[in-house]
């Protein structure tokens, strides 16, 4: 093969992963443009997801869209829980109290699950179809690309929601303005609680995407940690910004993959992090953050 | 943030008069605060001789961590800048240090301040975005630093052994070598209470309180005649310092400097015991680190307890219950005692000093 092909190899498989950094982040960014918080333990939430899809299929034996649904909708009770529990009583309290109070919650379901569900590497049955795609003569492993596939459409239904529908509207506004939402009658902290849930089912599906991609075991929340820069590039509170980073960061993995080896690759993010923070600190998209004194 | 309610302990109390500006603030004014002082010396000075060597080796622990989570205070409790990366501060004390004492052959009274000063270095490269950037922003940044602070020090094989790392020799003072626990220990707690000495009473100077200025609201702190860019990176370099020497003594006390130690969790571990022990006290950064040290060995306790026989299962299970208790910690004490516990020691002086009567 060619030097260029295998250039478009890595490209497109590169591009291919982005889809599904894209759908991690869009939980940081739901949260972040919905209540101005940033999520430490969105990777643990995914990691929920994944565990009660795991429980649901291989230990109960029950049909794939039956599991899917229950982690949705566990996602949904546990983020809108942690919402009215931990979030809301700490509202106006310093940046400094709410990232600590996420980050402990972090811990809280990552050691939970390592006490329930122990340090094992698990194989969850498959989901997509794993036949290899041709994008004229360069192959795509099939696991790979329909999680792109379904990763796209749930990001870009997502967007559509908020969009179209009077609730998704209503998302809209108390992000804006919180007082100004509660003015014409929106019911804030319903919409506050009902956004955390929606970034929890969000992650969880990312959860059983990518556990089913690769494996699963209480960490699987480390892999958050490396979508900071793909948040930190598209701009934290830009929903379409999710999707340019996503790719953006994806693509880049790839290259230093293959180009200067595995271990660049774990540590470009970071590298990106930095760099974006320096020079523009608010992202591609993001707003500005203007602060009164 | 809140302010402390703290202040008003400095007011006049029961039987001491203030007589002139001074006086007012002095720390040690009164018989019982000195005799406090002398029997805390006292207790230090004996505990290695009465105790016995698993007590001696915790002590050296809690002081060591007293040293860097008294450093991580100083940034995030009195300065507000909050650091999710201070152990790649350690780290970086750790591996100066070890490679002044094993390349440079330098004694341990120069070896240990490098790796301060080089900690500190570093500290102030990555404080140099916090005009900038601040809040969650700046949290990010101290992340992403420590990753590749780890990323460095894992490929920068000549210099730090990679992930081997590096043995440090024992200390040595004129013929004696400190190579055991109870030796080291004169070597620790000392420099450990004189740091914190040092960082109590730099909040009652100029510096210590633009700090505090800074932390309540950066902009209103400059219109006041603060320099940010100087007083934050002057915090950056403080606490990276502390981190410095934690990390130096920490290369000393278990004589090998490698990654593993300087990682993300042990970046939590004293973020928790920050916030535990209180926001913007010594006091509580002391409590602290003595709680979040003391928190593991009970937990170990209890799963051998638990678990039995089964050791290489009852790790793993130890692990996860620590997270789990961590986790909780910092939750709960955010949400139902946000000072922590130099606040809970504060009521209850201010109950004992009027009791029998009520708050």
């Amino acid at each position: 093969m060619s030097p260029f092909s295998l250039f478009l190899e890595y490209s497109l498989v590169g591009l291919a992963s982005g889809g599904m950094y894209a759908l991690i982040a869009l939980g940081f960014v739901l949260v972040f443009k919905g209540t101005g918080v940033f999520n430490f333990a969105q990777g643990e939430l995914m990691m929920v997801g994944a565990y009660v899809y795991l429980t649901l299929t291989q230990m109960l034996g029950a049909h794939w869209a039956l599991g899917l649904l229950a982690a949705v909708a566990v996602g949904f009770a546990l983020g809108a829980l942690v919402e009215r529990v931990v979030l809301r009583p700490l509202a106006g309290q310093p940046t400094l109290s709410i990232v600590m109070a996420t980050v402990g919650l972090g811990l809280v379901l990552k050691g939970g699950a390592g006490l329930l569900f122990g340090p094992e590497q698990r194989q969850l049955p498959e989901l997509l179809p794993r036949k290899p795609v041709f994008v004229g003569e360069i192959l795509i492993p099939g696991g790979v690309f329909w999680t792109f596939v379904a990763s796209l459409a749930i990001v870009l239904a997502c967007l559509a929601w908020f969009r179209f529908t009077r609730s998704g509207v209503a998302m809209r506004a108390a992000a804006s303005s919180q007082a100004n939402a509660y003015a014409v009658g929106i019911n804030v902290p319903a919409i506050s609680a009902a956004t955390w849930g929606l970034a929890a089912s969000t992650g969880a599906l990312a959860g059983v995407l990518l556990s089913a991609l690769n494996s699963l075991t209480p960490h699987l929340g480390d892999v958050a940690l490396a979508v900071l820069a793909v948040l930190i590039v598209g701009g934290l509170d830009s929903l379409a910004g999710v999707i340019v980073g996503g790719l953006a960061i994806g693509w880049l993995q790839a290259m230093t993959g293959a180009y200067l080896g595995g271990s660049w690759r774990e540590v470009m993010p970071y590298g990106v992090v930095l760099l974006v923070l320096l020079v523009r600190p608010h992202g591609l998209f993001g707003r500005k953050e203007i602060e009164r004194i | 943030m809140k302010t402390r309610p703290s202040l008003a302990l400095l007011g006049p109390r029961c039987g001491v008069l203030p007589l002139s500006h001074a006086d007012a603030g002095r720390r040690l004014d009164s018989p019982l605060r000195w005799g406090g002082l002398a029997l805390l010396v006292a207790f230090l000075a004996l505990l290695p001789f009465v105790a016995d060597g698993y007590i001696v080796y915790m002590a050296c622990l809690v002081a060591i961590t007293i040293v860097s989570v008294v450093g991580l205070n100083i940034l995030t409790g009195y300065t507000g800048l909050l650091s999710i990366g201070h152990a790649a501060f350690n780290g970086v004390g750790a591996f100066a240090c070890a490679v002044a004492a094993t390349r440079w052959e330098l004694p341990f009274w120069l070896a240990i301040p490098f790796g301060g000063l080089m900690a500190a270095a570093a500290g102030v490269l990555v404080g140099l975005p916090s005009l900038r950037i601040k809040g969650l922003y700046l949290a990010i940044a101290t992340l992403a630093a420590q990753f590749i602070f780890l990323f460095v020090v894992q490929h920068w094989t000549s210099v730090t052994g990679g992930d081997r790392g590096l043995q440090v020799p024992s200390p040595q003072v004129g013929g004696l070598r400190l190579d055991s626990d109870f030796r080291l220990y004169w070597l620790i707690v000392p420099v450990a209470f004189a740091m914190c000495v040092f960082a109590a009473n730099l909040f009652r100077t100029r510096i210590g309180r633009a700090f505090i200025a800074v932390r309540e609201r950066d902009y209103s702190a400059e219109v006041l005649g603060i320099d940010l860019l100087r007083t934050k990176l002057l915090s950056f370099a403080l606490a990276s310092f502390y981190a410095g020497i934690a990390g130096a003594l920490m290369a000393y006390f278990f004589r090998i400097a490698n990654p593993e130690q300087y990682g993300f969790g042990s970046s939590i571990l004293q973020l928790t015991a920050v916030i535990v022990g209180g926001l913007g006290s010594i006091l509580g950064s002391i409590l602290g680190s003595l709680f979040m040290v003391a928190l593991p060995e009970v937990l170990k306790g209890l799963a051998t307890l638990l678990s039995g026989a089964d050791a290489a299962r009852s790790a793993v299970m130890l692990a996860s219950a620590r997270e789990l208790v961590f986790g909780l910690l910092i939750v709960g004490f955010l949400l139902l005692e946000p000072f922590g516990l130099a606040e809970i020691v504060r009521r209850t002086r201010a109950r004992l000093a009027v009791w029998p009567f009520r708050t």
